[in-house]
């Protein structure tokens, strides 16, 4: 019989497989960032461990970094701290690292893939559940606990028990306006938070293929959002093109050698899944979340669901408990929501394609009185790219903040933060109760949502501008 | 880590589904560079509430943690399952886990144990009528018990085994070096390299 995608990419990284043990699977890029390391260094020194492959590692600074002022000194003590730490154990061990400040510094999801680090049929590992993204190559990617880092970090492996396959099949054509994001927030609200629990998805089909890379990469990133530790999708000409010519792809006869094997990697025909999603591309809309689980979305033109119409009595409780801390009405039309803060950035859509998007709704037009827009590129490469093309400029003369680069509002462990009550229209991953700042209120949305309901002030796609909301430049 | 045999102790029950990780221990949390002294971040918003169930002076002391399906969902933070056992938790039973934070759990020596809704259900009746309850989790027999509850559960033997004997993980793998090596000499040259040695 055949196998998946995911098999293969298995199967090519066991060291060891024994009865009744876990397959002893071989790590080809370790991710590394400030916060879920330092006890893991901690451990190798505790036990006189080194690291057994640092051509294999990374760190970069991602999570603590301020976003303004960033040549001055972190004005957090707690924050500088644990980024001395990591700068320390980086030079005590010789680990690669892009600090605060390094043009390569970013999300770690973001600089992986944009140095060509993260290629077809690898294995990627990081302390961090969004690991998922790199599965946009092919690659089997997934997020780690700080013992696996230490793990990894020792061995160059991990014990894995391999999971079970899903695929999600999309075909089909995206409807005009129809992103990536809406995409995987409405497979999550279809397949619940823990949907894709104890498997590695395979996004598949028209829809999938006709997908740029930066696209794939928001859609596998919110894999585990949907409780699947890693989402792949097939590497084609579309990855080849991306990863050619980047600073760690191969070269000469490694890249026609690569690219002979990349072309192995796709599920075979007679290969079977474990459990089987289809959606229908076509049948898609712009999707917010109006709850506190990514799993709580629904198509921008629905209204607030009634938890009454919940037949299980747990979801029908988190419904309830969802609208309480979101401060909601059942029935209300989500375009009727409106926000004091709109966040464009992360490792879901902090790429150079959602600034872009982000940016073409706001040309021309202004950020409404009363809120707060912040963008944020997912990495000080893509921050460059954006001032090359001049999107800094679309969104500070919009009114918009124009950042340096890191995960900053994505879960506020920087400044960056709502406060209690305040309601963010945000790209990001998740919407879990105060994620974002103590108290604060996150729908998830597409870039383009994001700036729409920035303009309007309240939530809204494109589509719902109109030329009154275009502003004539000043002076014109 | 500390070895895991059986426990007996007074629960918390929790009736939430979808716990996430940020619930557990919200961000800011995260800056902290040891393993311990978490406690206090655990539930820390919902804590502001003083009705809140583990504020309550009768669960003071409990060691059991009954929660709703999907706990731990979210992020990769082992600090989820320090703070939990860092305020005293040994084992936390739920209809099902995120998958990360279950892996993470066994790592530590904290017992997640998986039951069908239908006996959380009976457990929570029951701790939530009689706080004083006790509830044993036996890892020795895979089992579950409390007043009018006998409930086995499964994991699988090798992370059994584990637990049981509180082995290092690394130290096992690390017998397998020379597997580890021959691996290595056989990966392709175009799998790319972080630093040039």
């Amino acid at each position: 019989m055949g196998r998946t995608l995911a098999e293969k990419v298995w199967d090519d990284h066991v060291v060891r497989r024994a009865e009744g043990e876990p397959d002893l699977l071989y790590i080809d890029l370790h991710l590394l960032h400030e916060v879920t390391s330092p006890q893991a260094f901690d451990g190798l020194r505790k036990s006189g461990r080194g690291v057994r492959r640092l051509d294999l590692t990374i760190a970069t600074e991602d999570h603590n970094t301020p976003t303004l002022d960033i040549d001055k000194p972190i004005a957090d003590p707690v924050s500088r701290a644990q980024l001395e730490t990591l700068r320390k154990n980086c030079a005590d061990f010789g680990v690669r690292l892009h600090p605060l400040g390094d043009v390569e510094q970013g999300v770690v999801h973001v600089v992986g893939p944009q140095l060509g680090l993260t290629q077809p049929g690898m294995t990627v590992v990081c302390g961090d559940s969004h690991t998922s993204t790199h599965g946009a190559f092919g690659a089997l990617a997934f997020g780690i606990g700080t013992s696996q880092v230490e793990h990894v970090l020792a061995t160059q492996t991990l014990p894995m028990a391999r999971p079970k396959t899903m695929a999600i099949t999309v075909d089909g054509e995206l409807p005009a306006g129809v992103t990536a994001k809406d995409l995987i927030l409405a497979i999550i609200a279809r397949i619940g938070t823990g949907g894709g629990q104890g498997y590695i998805l395979e996004y598949r089909g028209s829809a999938i293929e006709k997908l740029s890379m930066e696209a794939r990469m928001t859609i596998c990133n919110m894999s585990i959002e949907a409780g699947a530790r890693a989402g792949m999708i097939a590497p084609d000409e579309t990855t080849f093109a991306y990863l050619k010519g980047r600073p760690h792809a191969p070269q000469g006869a490694d890249w026609d050698a690569a690219v002979e094997y990349w072309r192995t990697l796709r599920t075979d025909d007679d290969a079977e899944f474990d459990a089987e999603v289809v959606i229908d591309a076509a049948e898609l809309s712009p999707f917010v979340t109006w709850g506190t689980n990514p799993g709580q979305g629904a198509p921008l033109s629905a209204s607030v669901p009634d938890p009454a119409s919940y037949e299980d009595p747990s979801e029908r409780l988190a419904a309830e408990k969802a609208l309480e801390y979101m401060g909601l009405e059942a029935g209300q039309p989500l375009r009727s929501i409106e926000v004091d803060t709109v966040f464009v950035g992360s490792c879901t859509n902090g790429r150079i394609e959602d600034l872009r998007a982000a940016a073409d709704v706001l040309r021309g037009r202004k950020v409404a009185d009363g809120v707060r827009m912040l963008v944020v590129p997912g990495s000080a490469r893509v921050g460059l790219q954006a001032v090359e093309e001049g999107l800094d400029v679309v969104f500070k003369e919009a009114g918009a903040e124009w950042r340096h680069a890191g995960c900053s509002m994505c879960l506020g462990m920087n400044p960056d933060q709502l406060k209690p009550g305040e309601r963010a229209a945000s790209t990001s991953n998740r919407n879990f109760e105060g994620r974002q700042g103590k108290g604060g209120r996150t729908h998830l949305v597409s870039p383009q949502v994001a700036a729409a309901t920035a303009v309007l002030g309240r939530l809204a796609s494109p589509a719902d501008l109109t030329d009154v909301d275009t502003v004539t430049p000043a002076g014109v | 880590m500390e070895a895991f045999t059986t426990h007996t102790g007074r629960a918390v029950p929790l009736r939430r589904s979808n716990v996430d990780t940020d619930q557990i221990i919200p961000a800011h949390w995260l800056k902290k560079v040891t393993r311990d002294g978490f406690e206090d971040g655990l539930f820390e918003a919902w804590r502001k509430d003083p009705e809140f169930v583990l504020n309550r002076p009768e669960r003071q002391g409990a060691t059991v943690l009954i929660a709703g399906p999907d706990f731990g969902t979210g992020s990769s933070r082992e600090h989820a399952v320090w703070a939990l056992q860092n305020y005293g938790f040994k084992a936390v039973i739920s209809s099902r886990f995120a998958d990360i934070f279950h892996g993470n759990s066994l790592k530590n020596g904290l017992l997640t144990v998986v039951l069908d809704q239908k006996t959380v259900d009976a457990l929570w009746e029951l701790t939530e009528q009689d706080p004083t309850a006790e509830v044993t989790v036996d890892l020795v027999a895979r089992e579950v018990r409390a007043e009018g509850v006998t409930a086995s559960f499964e994991l699988d033997e090798n992370s059994r085994w584990r637990l049981l004997n509180g082995l290092d993980d690394i130290s096992l793998t690390l017998q397998n070096e020379a597997d580890i090596a021959a691996y290595e000499a056989k990966r392709p040259s175009f799998k790319p390299r972080t630093l040039q040695l």
